[in-house]
């Protein structure tokens, strides 16, 4: 083929020492990437800081509600508005909520999807289908490029005037009407709305990528039934992001003209709605929490069946539970809306869709159970982190069952009960897998091994902190305490105190993650090719550890009898 | 390790680009624009921003053309790549004409909806809402679905003339296409400097003028993919076999042509059905 020919008369005219365009160097390696390794190392990196940022907002809320009464807030509301008394406990007060929903969109975005879909799918999706990179490289990296961006929007926010005379949104992540139009005039708001306008394309540009890298660059004889379970975790999630993220982008948009431009899509007294615009946020806020968790499941897939030494059980079932999930993930938004004043039917077919959800979810977590049955299991690092990862999904799964009857929600609504449920399947469930994911591929990534003491000191410190954190939180909100205040009656200080302990813990398990990170690369040891012995079966583990920097510039070929 | 520069397969393995990150920054500067722009602090940031934005798009599709006129770049795996991502791209452009097809009928369906008493209190109970004066759509509406249908008729005319080789019937088509997507535009603020309803303060104008705006500007975009590829077509780009560039236009250009039609048809004709018309 003459195209071919011409690009190998093209590689042979250059000296293969001079390491000519092909290997970037210096800044440009990073800023002008067109690699997809490099650019999942980005992601990486960004996702860790803006998780340190996220968690120390979190710490500043569980160090205020470690006991009964307003302990700091109103000292930094005095230190950032210079306000005393009474009006600085006030200002404290909105800050609290700034704080929350400052932590909600920072995980969310900026912490929980650029490490999955930014950095592991991008990395280790193309690895996994064996191609040399992903189909659009340069769109690949203006998606990473345009978090920073959205990023510096939410923390600028929180310097800008919000309600009158105070600073930042204090809305939350869901941001509903009119707290969100009316309720807070000033330009905070409309950072956070910009910030999700850039967040939301670079999203949907990084999911295009990655469809077209998986449906159309699979190595030949990968046939889809034959594709890595985390390829297909990715292609489900990227669908979601592709369908769900732009119907945000419209209702932010109405939320923007209705704050700026006088229009009434949300306001009762020119014809609009405020249900509107729940509705519009949950249809893509629903496929939104699929989309933080699917590709965990990918991740613990492959975990699972490596540290059993067995293929995962039922692939299957296994691959098309993940389709069901994103599908009926599209058609269970208003769940959340069960206190809107929906009618009783609408109420009874979102309960119905939402336990149904249940079912490929239950195939996910038996088949992982079944993988390891009878497996000749090891627990490394990953598989620790794995197990944990089911188990605590699990939990949060089990109260989102509960969760999803309108009756019982009725009264759990907007209480810490809800609060315990989503933490136990994203910041349990999502954070697990992305540690687990981490500890499972570092050794690939940078060629090194980490401390498998200080590994496992890590998940253990980890474990027993968040599960402090949370667990009390159920009893809270059964006791009917509500979330998003600053103050709650001595009755909840208990299980309040608890929670706090926990966060302490858990600070003390991301030192011992931050400095594991810096002995690992201080100590260099070598990891090898592949570190996890004959589980791990997947195309990258045949590479080296790092890959090079384009791998496959002869594609492997998949025998039609290779297992998945 | 000469094996990392030797490549035997097909994919195209894209040079480092400065554009992304530029893209980047004019965004950031784009939007913190916007935000000062609508407080009334000082316009000229977003606009700062807005060409950079524009430049980058610029650069960036000019590197892509170069490309594809390089005859080593796009192989047929590439090709599909491209058709993959285009038809990703209106998929999602789809669902963001669903969030604005959703407020409408949300208006539409439940004006008189008992639990929502301010909203009656504001329509009266009654479609159209209490003072809102409704386009006849069998006026200029019906004009504007007519042009954007002929249009796709000589988007087509372009295409068949093009896989035949005849160059100027290529050039005609787009020449016609364009034309009538101007047209459109035009009838479009005519239609809107006539309207019997403000943008601001009620339902109707809101969603009206949203839905069919953001179509107007799907619209303009389309004209000037259309305007690219009439350039192209001048600089001796395209050939019966190859011609992506084209294609895209074209499929965006019946894409937007069939958001118009949903428009037309459920804002236009049944949102007036059975309501009396003033002309």
């Amino acid at each position: 083929m003459a195209n071919t020919a011409n690009l190998e008369a093209h590689a042979t005219g250059h000296d293969h020492a001079s390491h000519d365009h092909h290997t970037p160097t210096g800044w440009r390696r990073w800023v002008y990437s067109t690699n997809h390794k490099d650019i999942g190392i980005m992601y990486l990196v960004f996702s860790i800081v803006a998780g340190v940022i996220g968690g120390l907002l979190s710490g500043a809320m569980r160090l205020e509600l470690q006991e009964p009464g307003i302990q700091i807030f109103h000292g930094l509301a005095a230190m950032a508005y210079g306000l005393e008394g009474d009006s600085a406990i006030d200002a404290g007060k909105h800050m609290f909520n700034v704080f929350v929903s400052a932590h909600a969109l920072i995980m969310v975005f900026f912490t929980v999807m650029p490490a999955t879909m930014g950095g592991f799918a991008n990395y280790f999706a193309p690895l996994m289908v064996g191609a040399p990179d992903t189909a659009f490289p340069r769109i690949n990296n203006v998606a990473f490029w345009l978090l920073p961006p959205a990023l510096l929007l939410t923390v600028l926010s929180m310097f800008f005037e919000g309600p009158a005379g105070a600073l930042g949104f204090g809305g939350g992540w869901t941001a509903y009407p009119p707290l969100s139009t009316t309720g807070h005039p000033g330009p905070a708001t409309d950072f956070v709305i910009f910030s999700l306008h850039v967040a939301g394309v670079s999203s949907i540009l990084g999911a295009i990528n990655l469809i077209t890298t998986i449906l159309n660059m699979r190595a030949p004889g990968m046939t889809l039934h034959k594709m890595p379970l985390f390829a297909w975790s990715v292609l489900v999630t990227a669908f979601l992001l592709l369908l769900a993220l732009p119907v945000l982008a419209g209702a932010i948009t109405m939320m923007l003209t209705d704050r700026n431009f006088g229009t009434t899509f949300f306001s009762p007294e020119g014809g609009g709605d405020p249900v509107l615009y729940q509705h519009l946020f949950w249809f893509f806020g629903h496929p939104e929490v699929y989309i933080m968790i699917l590709p965990g499941f990918g991740i613990v897939s492959h975990i699972v069946a490596t540290f059993s030494r067995k293929p995962v059980f039922g692939y299957m079932a296994m691959a098309y539970a993940m389709v069901a999930i994103g599908f009926v993930g599209f058609v269970v938004w208003a769940h959340h809306m069960y206190t809107t004043g929906l009618s009783l039917d609408v109420q009874r077919y979102f309960v119905a869709a939402t336990m149904v959800i249940a079912v490929p979810t239950g195939v996910k977590i038996f088949s992982w159970i079944a993988t390891m049955w009878g497996g000749s299991i090891t627990f490394r690092i990953p598989m620790l982190w794995a197990i944990g990862f089911i188990f605590l999904f699990t939990v949060g799964g089990v109260t989102g069952v509960v969760l999803a009857n309108a009756g019982a929600d009725r009264a759990l609504h907007d209480t810490y009960y809800v609060v315990a449920h989503f933490h136990y399947v994203l910041s349990l469930g999502a954070v697990f897998s992305i540690f687990a994911g981490w500890y499972y591929w570092y050794p690939k990534m940078f060629g090194y091994m980490y401390s498998e003491f200080l590994g496992k000191l890590h998940f253990w410190v980890m474990f027993v902190g968040v599960n402090l954190i949370f667990f009390p939180q159920h009893f809270l909100g059964l006791a009917g305490m509500p979330r998003r205040y600053i103050d709650y009656p001595d009755a909840f200080a208990l299980w309040n105190r608890v929670s706090s302990i926990g966060y302490y813990v858990t600070f003390v398990a991301m030192l011992i993650f931050f400095y594991a990170t810096w002995e690992a690369s201080r100590k260099k040891r070598p990891a090898g090719d592949n570190p996890w012995g004959e589980g791990a079966t997947t195309l990258e583990w045949t590479l080296s550890s790092p890959p090079p920097f384009h791998q496959f510039s002869t594609l492997p070929k998949i025998d039609s009898k290779d297992a998945h | 390790m000469s094996a990392a520069i030797e490549k035997n397969h097909d994919y195209h393995m894209v040079e480092p680009s400065p554009w992304p990150f530029w893209m980047s920054v004019a965004v950031l500067v784009m939007m913190i624009g916007a935000v000062a722009w609508m407080r009334d602090w000082t316009p000229f940031p977003f606009f700062i921003g807005l060409a950079g934005v524009l430049y980058v798009f610029y650069a960036w599709w000019a590197d892509v053309v170069k490309e594809a006129e390089d005859g080593v770049s796009h192989t047929p795996v590439v090709q599909m790549h491209h058709r993959y991502g285009m038809m990703l791209f209106i998929a999602s452009e789809v669902m963001f004409f669903v969030a604005w097809f959703w407020a409408y009928f949300d208006g539409f369906f439940r004006y008189d909806d008992v639990e929502q008493v301010a909203r009656v209190a504001f329509t009266g109970g009654h479609w159209p809402p209490a003072g809102i004066e409704l386009f006849d759509p069998f006026h200029l509406p019906l004009f504007n679905t007519l042009i954007l249908l002929t249009s796709g008729t000589t988007v087509t005319w372009a295409h068949h003339a093009l896989l035949e080789g005849d160059r100027e019937g290529l050039k005609y088509g787009l020449w016609l296409t364009i034309a009538l997507g101007v047209l459109f535009s035009i009838v479009q603020v005519i239609e809107y400097t006539h309207a019997g309803f403000s943008f601001s303060g009620n339902l109707y104008g809101a969603t009206f003028f949203m839905a069919t705006g953001f179509h107007g500007f799907h619209v303009f975009i389309g004209t000037v993919f259309l305007i690219v590829c009439l350039a192209r077509a001048y600089a001796g780009h395209f050939t019966p076999e190859r011609h992506l560039g084209f294609e895209f236009a074209a499929w965006y250009w019946h894409f937007v042509d069939v958001v118009w039609l949903f428009l037309f048809a459920s804002v236009y004709v049944w949102g007036s059905w059975g309501v009396a018309l003033n002309h």
